[in-house]
C-alpha cells in the first residue's frame, strides 16, 4: 500500500512527510516528524493531550488522519514561546504551579491560547467549558484555570 | 485503506458506488476515526468530502438556511445569524464533544453515524428539517427524522451522500430549545436529548409544536403527540403534565452504561418540560 | 483562596515556604520534557499484547507459529519465555507483591483470570503488523464460569479463581480453598462491652465500586537489550529501581545488567508502582536483538491494569448522648482482582485512625474475582473504609444531636492518642484541622433550596523509605542534586529548596536531577507521600555533609582546627579567635580550589528514613441536588490539612486540590461497569467518567503546620491523605441537601433519582428535596 505524501506547515515552517492512510495527525507529528510535545492520552478524542490547532482551529490531532493535513497549518506546543520569551499561558502556568506532572500540560496551553485568541477577557465559567475536553488528573484544574485567567488579564493590559 | 478526497459530489459518489469493499464517508472524523481505531471497521476506503464546495457552505434562502452537511459545529456557532434564528440547533449542534470535537463534528456526521444519542438530531428534528441526499439517481429531500432507523442503519443507500440540511422559513413569534441530559457538565453522550420547536400565537398560546427526542430510542423520534398536548397551550402545568407523559410514552429506552431504562424515560419527560419552557421563554421575548 | 496556619513556633526560613518557579517547569510548558512514549531508538520494533477477551478461562493451547512467519515479526514471547516463580512477597509501594502472582498477572500461565490479561506479545517493525501477528496467533480457551462482585466471590459455590488459595489470617485454617486470600483483624478492648454502654448506635451496610488512577499518560516503555545482556529500559514509572528488581527477579537476570531510566511521568498515583509491559518489552527485546517499544491504548489501561478495590463493608459505631464514642466497628471485604493483594490492610488500620478508642475491632478480607490486579492507588484502602467510617459518624453526631464537626472534635485523636491500628500518635494536625474547618468561613456559609454541606476527616500513615541522594559541588559553586525517586509533582523544586536552605544559597544554584539505577544506591519509589518527606531527610544530610566538606577544605587552606571554622549565611570564615583574619570562601570559591584542596566535593546520603509522621484533613463540600434528575453539582470545596511544614506551598496545595477532585469523581461518577459476561464495558474517557474542569469550583486550600519533630524542617508527606476525605464529605454533604443516606458509591445520577423517588412514594419525613 502506497503512502501518502503531504505538504503542510508546522509552527511556520513548511515541512513534508510521508504517510500511511490510517496514521492520523498526532502520529505523523510525533512519529514521523518527531514532535513529542503534542500527547496522546486516549487517541479517541476524550481527553485533549494531542490538542493543537489547524488552520486556526482547535482541534484533537488524534481525530485527524494524517493526510488530511496537505496543504494545512498546524500549530503545537512547539511554536507557543517565541524564542527566547515564553507565552505569557507558559509563564502564568509556571507562576501558578498550574501543572504537577506536565502530560496534559501542552493540551492545556494550547487551548487555553485558542481561547484567548478568540475571547481575551474569558469569565472563570466560560474557560471552565472551554476546557471541558482537557482532562487532568493532577491539579483538580483550580490553578489552571486561575492562570489562564490571569494571563488573559496580562494580555489585555499589553 | 485507500483515501480519496474528491472535489465534486459526482466523483464522491462514484467512489462510492464503484467501492467493492466497505466504504466509509469522511466528514469531522470524529466518529469514524474512533471507530476506526477501536477496531470496529476496517474500510477498504474512506471519501473525504470536505473538499466539495457545496457541503460547507451555510446559505440564506428563501426557503430558510441551507446548512452544508460538512459545516463544523464551531462554524455554525460562529455564524452571524444561525444562533438567533435557530438557537435550538446551534445550541445542540455546539453540545456534541468538546471545544475540540466542535473543531470538526458536523451534522452530516452527528446523523448519519446513526446513534440514537446524536445531540444535534432532536433539534433538527423539532426544527422540521429536511435533508437534501444526493446519489447516482440524483437528488431527494428527506425529513431528518426519516433518515436512521436504528442504530447505525440509515434509510439512506451506500452510494448516496447528504449533501445538505435545510431549515424552514420562521415566523414570528417561533423558537426552539436543545437539552440534554448528561452525568458531568460536558463530554458525556447524551443519556437523553430533547429538542422544542414552538411557535405562538399573538394572545402568546401555542399554535405549532414539534419535539424531538433522542437516546430514548433505538432511533431519534419526533414525538407529534407531544406536541399535541401543546397547541393552544400556553404551557400551564395541566399542559405541561399531558405533555411530559406523551413525552414519557414514546420513550422505549434501553438500559446501558449510560443509564437505565426508568432512569431516562422519568429524565426525558424533565428534559423536554424544561425545553419546552425554554423555548416557550424565547418565542415569547421575539 | 489558599490559606497557610503556620504553627507558632514556625522558625525562620529563608526558602523554604516561598514559591519559586520550579527547575523542571520550562520543559514540560515547552513540550520538551520527554515522557514514556517520546523515546525512541534507531531500527526499533513496536511491541503489542494479545489480551484474553474471556474473565476467566483455562488456555488448553496457544499455537504462535502463524505469526511468527508474517514477515516483519521479530520476535514472540508467552509465558514460556518467563521462568516460573515461587511464592514470594516483597513490598511494592504500599502494598506487598507475590511473584508467583507476578509473573503470571504480566504473562498468563495456566488460566487467564480477566478480560484484558497478556496472553502473548509480539516485536514488529511497525505497529499495524504487529496487530495483525497479534490476530494470527491461536488460543484455544476453555471458558469457565466467572465472578465480580466481591460478596458473590466469597461464597462457598463462587467459580475458583485459584485451586490453592487457603485463607490466610485464620486459625484453625480452612480446608477447602476459597477466593478469600487472607483476613486481618487489628483493635483492642471490648467492642461488645461498648456498645452495650452506647445511648445511640448506628450501623450501615456500603458498597463502593472499582475506581481507576486514571493518570493521563498510558504504560509505555522503550526496552534494549545487548547480544552481551545489558539491557537498558526507559519507562514511565512510580520507581527505577523497583522495576530492574521486578524485570531481573522475572527474567532471571543479574541485577547489575539492567539499567532502568525513569522517564518523566505522565501521572501515576500508585498505578505505576508495578510492571506490566517492562519485563515482556525486555524480553522482546532481548529475542529478536533490537529495541522495542511498548505504548498501552487506553482500552489496554482500563482492562488490564489494577484499578483500586472495590469493597463491601458494614461500619458500627456507638455513643453515649455526651457525645463519646463507646465502641466502633468495622467488617470490610476488599476486592484484590485476580490475585491477592488488595489494600486490605492498610484500609482496615486508617479506618478508625482519626479517632481516640477504648473498644475498635475492624476485621477485613482480601478476596480474588475476576478482575485486573488491583494496584495501589493514593492511600490505598483508606477512601473506601474512612467513606465508610466518616458516614456513620454523622449519622451518629446527628442522631444525638451533635454538630458533626464537635462531634469529632469530642473523640479526635491528638499526640499520645494509641492509634486504633496500634501505635502511638506524635505529634499530630487533626484538632487543629478540625478547629480551622469549624472557623473557616464556608461552614457558615448559607445554603439555598437543594443544597447540602458535609465535612469529614482524613488520615494517612507516610512511608519513609530507603533513599539516596547524591550533591556535587561544581567548579563554579552550583551544585548538581541527583535524587532517585521520581518527580510527580514538583518535587525537584522542594528537594533544591531545602538544599538551598542547608547551604545558605539561591534555589536557582542547584540543578536536581531524577538518577537512572546505575546513578545511584537503591532508592524507594515514589509513593507512600515519602519523595519530599524522605528525599528531603537525605537532601539536608548530604548537603550538611557537603558543608562539613567545605569548612574541612577551608580549614585546610588556613591552616587551622576545624573546629575553628564556622559556615554561616552559605560561606565558611574563621570562628571566634580567628575571626576576620582570613576572607570568607563561598562555594564559588571552594569550588574552584576543590581539585587543590582534595578532590571533588560530594555528599552522599544514603538512608531509610524514619520517622515518617501521618497527616489529617478535613474537607468542607457544598452540593446542589437536583430532584427532578438526581444530578449531584460540587458548589464549594474546602480542604483542610496539616503538612508538618509546607516546603514549597504551591505544590502542597496541588496535592490537596488534586486528591479531592479525585475524590469527587470517586464519589460521584467514577465506577467500572461489568456485563454480565465479565467483560468492561466503559473502557474509555468517555464513559469512564473523571471531573473535567466544568464539574468543578475553585477548590479552597488551608496548609495547617503543625511541624513532624522527627524530620530536619518538621515535613509531613502529603500527598495521600487529600483523596481521603472527599468520598464522606460529600455523601454527608449529598445527606444535608436531601435527607437521605446513600451507602452505595458512585453516587452517579440514576441512583439517587431513584433513591429520592422511593423515599417520596414511602412518604419518608427526611426527605427534604
Amino acid at each position: 500500500m502506497a503512502k501518502h505524501h503531504i505538504a503542510f506547515t508546522v509552527n511556520g515552517d513548511p515541512v513534508e512527510v510521508l504517510c500511511e492512510t490510517q496514521q492520523t495527525l498526532l502520529d505523523v507529528l510525533r512519529d514521523e516528524l518527531e514532535l513529542t510535545g503534542t500527547k496522546e492520552g486516549c487517541g479517541t478524542g476524550d481527553c485533549g493531550a494531542c490538542s493543537v490547532v489547524v488552520d486556526g482551529r482547535l482541534i484533537c490531532s488524534c481525530l485527524m488522519l494524517g493526510v488530511e493535513a496537505n496543504g494545512k497549518s498546524v500549530e503545537t506546543i512547539e511554536g507557543m514561546g517565541r524564542g527566547e520569551e515564553l507565552h505569557p499561558l507558559q509563564r502564568k502556568f509556571l507562576e501558578h504551579a498550574a501543572l504537577q506532572c506536565g502530560i496534559c500540560t501542552p493540551g492545556f496551553l494550547v487551548a487555553a491560547k485558542a481561547l484567548l485568541d478568540r475571547n481575551p477577557n474569558p469569565t472563570e465559567t466560560e474557560v471552565r467549558y472551554w476546557l471541558a475536553g482537557n482532562l487532568c488528573r493532577c491539579t483538580g484544574y483550580d490553578k489552571i484555570v486561575r492562570a489562564v485567567m490571569d494571563a488573559a488579564a496580562e494580555m489585555r493590559r499589553a | 485503506m485507500r483515501y480519496e478526497a474528491p472535489e465534486t459530489l459526482e466523483a464522491a459518489i462514484a467512489l462510492l458506488r464503484s467501492e467493492s469493499g466497505e466504504a466509509r464517508v469522511l466528514a469531522g472524523g470524529t466518529d469514524l476515526l474512533v471507530q476506526l481505531k477501536t477496531d470496529l471497521i476496517e474500510p477498504q476506503l474512506v471519501v473525504d468530502i470536505k473538499k466539495i464546495r457545496e457541503l460547507r457552505e451555510v446559505r440564506r434562502e428563501a426557503e430558510g438556511y441551507r446548512i452544508g452537511a460538512a459545516v463544523t459545529g464551531a462554524e455554525l456557532k460562529e455564524h452571524p445569524e444561525l444562533k438567533a434564528v435557530w438557537p435550538g440547533v446551534i445550541e445542540a449542534a455546539n453540545l456534541i464533544g468538546s471545544t475540540q470535537i466542535q473543531g470538526r463534528a458536523t451534522l452530516g456526521g452527528n446523523l448519519c453515524n446513526g446513534s440514537p444519542a446524536a445531540d444535534s438530531v432532536p433539534a433538527l428534528i423539532a426544527a422540521g428539517a429536511t435533508v437534501t441526499v444526493a446519489g447516482p439517481n440524483g437528488r431527494r429531500n428527506v425529513p431528518v427524522e426519516d433518515i436512521v432507523l436504528g442504530p447505525r442503519k440509515l434509510s439512506i443507500a451506500r452510494d448516496e451522500i447528504v449533501v445538505s440540511f435545510l431549515l424552514p422559513p420562521r415566523p414570528p413569534r417561533a423558537a426552539d430549545a436543545y437539552l440534554r441530559f448528561i452525568p458531568r457538565t460536558e463530554m458525556d453522550i447524551a443519556v437523553v436529548g430533547a429538542g422544542v420547536n414552538l411557535t405562538l400565537g399573538e394572545d402568546g398560546r401555542v399554535t405549532a409544536a414539534r419535539v424531538g427526542l433522542g437516546a430514548v430510542a433505538a432511533r431519534p423520534l419526533l414525538v407529534p403527540a407531544a406536541a399535541e398536548a401543546l397547541i393552544g397551550s400556553a404551557l400551564e402545568e395541566a399542559a405541561l403534565a399531558k405533555f411530559e407523559e406523551a413525552v414519557r410514552a414514546a420513550c422505549h429506552p434501553i438500559d446501558d452504561k449510560r443509564g437505565t431504562r426508568e432512569f431516562r424515560i422519568k429524565v426525558a419527560g424533565v428534559m423536554a418540560r424544561r425545553a419546552a419552557q425554554k423555548a416557550y421563554e424565547r418565542a415569547r421575548s421575539r | 483562596m489558599q490559606e497557610r496556619v503556620q504553627n507558632a513556633e514556625a522558625a525562620e526560613f529563608k526558602v523554604i515556604g516561598t514559591r519559586p518557579i520550579r527547575p523542571d517547569g520550562v520543559d514540560k510548558v515547552t513540550g520538551r520534557a520527554r515522557f514514556g512514549a517520546d523515546y525512541n531508538l534507531p531500527g526499533q520494533l513496536i511491541g503489542k499484547v494479545l489480551r484474553s477477551p474471556h474473565p476467566h478461562a483455562r488456555i488448553k493451547r496457544i499455537d504462535t507459529s502463524k505469526a511468527e512467519k508474517l514477515p516483519g515479526v521479530k520476535a514472540i514471547v508467552t509465558s514460556a519465555d518467563f521462568p516460573d516463580q515461587p511464592s514470594e512477597f516483597v513490598p511494592a509501594g504500599e502494598l506487598l507483591i507475590n511473584y508467583r502472582d507476578l509473573v503470571r498477572n504480566i504473562m498468563a500461565r495456566e488460566k487467564v483470570l480477566y478480560e484484558g490479561h497478556a496472553v502473548a506479545a509480539v516485536a514488529a517493525t511497525s505497529a499495524s503488523i504487529a496487530k495483525q501477528a497479534l490476530k494470527l496467533i491461536e488460543v484455544e480457551y476453555e471458558v469457565l464460569p466467572h465472578v465480580i462482585d466481591v460478596d458473590e466471590a466469597m461464597r462457598p459455590d463462587a467459580p475458583l479463581l485459584h485451586e490453592d488459595m487457603i485463607t490466610a489470617g485464620v486459625d484453625p485454617a480452612p480446608n477447602t480453598p476459597s477466593n478469600i486470600a487472607k483476613r486481618v483483624e487489628f483493635g483492642r478492648g471490648d467492642v461488645a462491652k461498648g456498645f452495650a454502654e452506647a445511648d445511640v448506635i448506628i450501623e450501615r451496610e456500603f458498597k463502593t465500586k472499582p475506581v481507576h488512577q486514571g493518570y493521563i499518560e498510558p504504560h509505555a516503555c522503550l526496552a534494549n537489550v545487548s547480544e552481551d545482556g545489558q539491557a537498558e529500559l526507559w519507562v514511565t514509572t512510580q520507581g527505577q529501581w523497583v522495576v530492574r528488581a521486578h524485570c531481573a527477579r522475572l527474567l532471571g537476570w543479574d541485577v547489575s545488567k539492567i539499567r532502568v531510566t525513569a522517564t518523566e511521568i505522565g501521572g501515576g498515583f500508585g498505578g505505576k508502582t508495578v510492571v506490566y509491559l517492562e519485563p515482556v518489552a525486555l524480553a522482546l527485546a532481548a529475542k529478536a536483538k533490537r529495541p522495542v517499544k511498548m505504548v498501552m491504548t487506553r482500552d489496554e489501561v482500563f482492562r488490564a491494569t489494577g484499578p483500586t478495590s472495590g469493597a463491601s463493608m458494614k461500619v458500627k459505631i456507638g455513643a453515649k448522648r455526651d457525645g463519646r464514642i463507646t465502641a466502633a466497628e468495622a467488617l470490610l471485604k476488599y476486592q484484590a482482582g485476580a490475585f491477592q493483594g488488595s489494600p486490605i490492610g492498610p484500609g482496615a488500620m486508617s479506618a478508625f485512625a482519626p479517632y481516640d478508642l477504648e473498644n475498635v475491632r475492624t476485621v477485613g478480607y482480601d478476596v480474588v474475582t475476576n478482575r485486573p490486579k488491583v494496584a495501589a492507588y493514593r492511600a490505598p484502602g483508606a477512601p473506601i473504609s474512612e467513606f465508610a467510617v466518616e458516614s456513620v459518624i454523622d449519622e451518629v453526631a446527628k442522631a444525638i444531636g451533635m454538630d458533626p464537626i464537635d462531634f469529632r472534635l469530642k473523640n479526635a485523636a491528638k499526640e499520645g492518642t494509641r492509634a486504633a491500628y496500634g501505635p502511638k500518635f506524635g505529634p499530630i494536625g487533626l484538632i487543629e484541622c478540625l478547629e480551622a474547618a469549624k472557623a473557616h468561613p464556608h461552614w457558615s456559609a448559607p445554603l439555598g433550596p437543594n443544597q447540602g454541606r458535609g465535612a469529614a476527616s482524613g488520615f494517612w500513615f507516610n512511608v519513609g523509605g530507603e533513599t539516596t541522594v547524591q550533591l556535587q559541588l561544581n567548579e563554579d559553586g552550583t551544585f548538581n542534586l541527583v535524587a532517585g525517586t521520581p518527580d510527580i509533582g514538583g518535587l525537584r523544586a522542594s528537594l533544591c529548596m531545602m538544599a538551598a536552605e542547608e547551604l545558605g544559597i539561591e534555589p536557582s544554584r542547584i540543578r536536581a536531577l531524577i538518577g537512572d539505577t546505575a546513578s545511584l544506591g537503591y532508592n524507594f519509589l515514589t509513593g507512600g507521600s515519602r519523595s519530599t518527606f524522605s528525599g528531603g531527610m537525605a537532601v539536608v544530610e548530604a548537603a550538611r555533609q557537603v558543608i562539613a566538606q567545605a569548612c574541612a577544605r577551608a580549614a585546610k587552606l588556613w591552616e587551622l582546627p576545624v573546629d575553628a571554622v564556622t559556615f554561616e549565611d552559605g560561606k565558611v570564615k574563621p570562628a571566634g579567635d580567628n575571626a576576620g583574619k582570613h576572607e570568607p570562601l563561598g562555594f564559588a570559591d571552594l569550588g574552584r580550589l576543590a581539585g587543590k584542596t582534595g578532590g571533588p566535593i560530594v555528599g552522599n546520603a544514603s538512608i531509610t528514613a524514619h520517622g515518617a509522621a501521618p497527616s489529617f484533613g478535613v474537607h468542607i463540600a457544598d452540593v446542589e441536588v437536583d430532584p427532578e434528575t438526581g444530578r449531584i453539582s460540587v458548589l464549594r470545596y474546602t480542604a483542610i490539612q496539616d503538612a508538618g511544614r509546607a516546603i514549597h506551598p504551591s505544590y502542597v496545595e496541588g496535592q490537596y486540590q488534586g486528591g479531592a477532585a479525585q475524590g469527587i469523581g470517586w464519589a460521584l461518577n467514577e465506577e467500572y461497569i461489568y456485563g454480565e459476561d465479565g467483560r468492561l464495558q466503559n473502557a474509555s474517557f468517555l464513559d469512564y467518567r473523571m471531573p473535567v474542569a466544568s464539574d468543578l469550583p475553585m477548590i479552597d486550600t488551608v496548609i495547617i503546620e503543625v511541624p513532624n519533630p522527627r524530620h530536619p524542617y518538621g515535613v509531613r508527606g502529603v500527598g495521600e491523605t487529600p483523596i481521603v476525605p472527599p468520598l464522606a464529605a460529600i455523601a454527608n454533604a449529598v445527606e444535608n441537601a436531601t435527607g437521605l443516606r446513600f451507602t452505595e458509591l458512585p453516587m452517579s445520577p440514576p441512583r439517587v433519582l431513584a433513591a429520592i423517588e422511593a423515599a417520596r412514594a414511602r412518604g419518608d419525613k427526611n426527605l427534604k428535596v
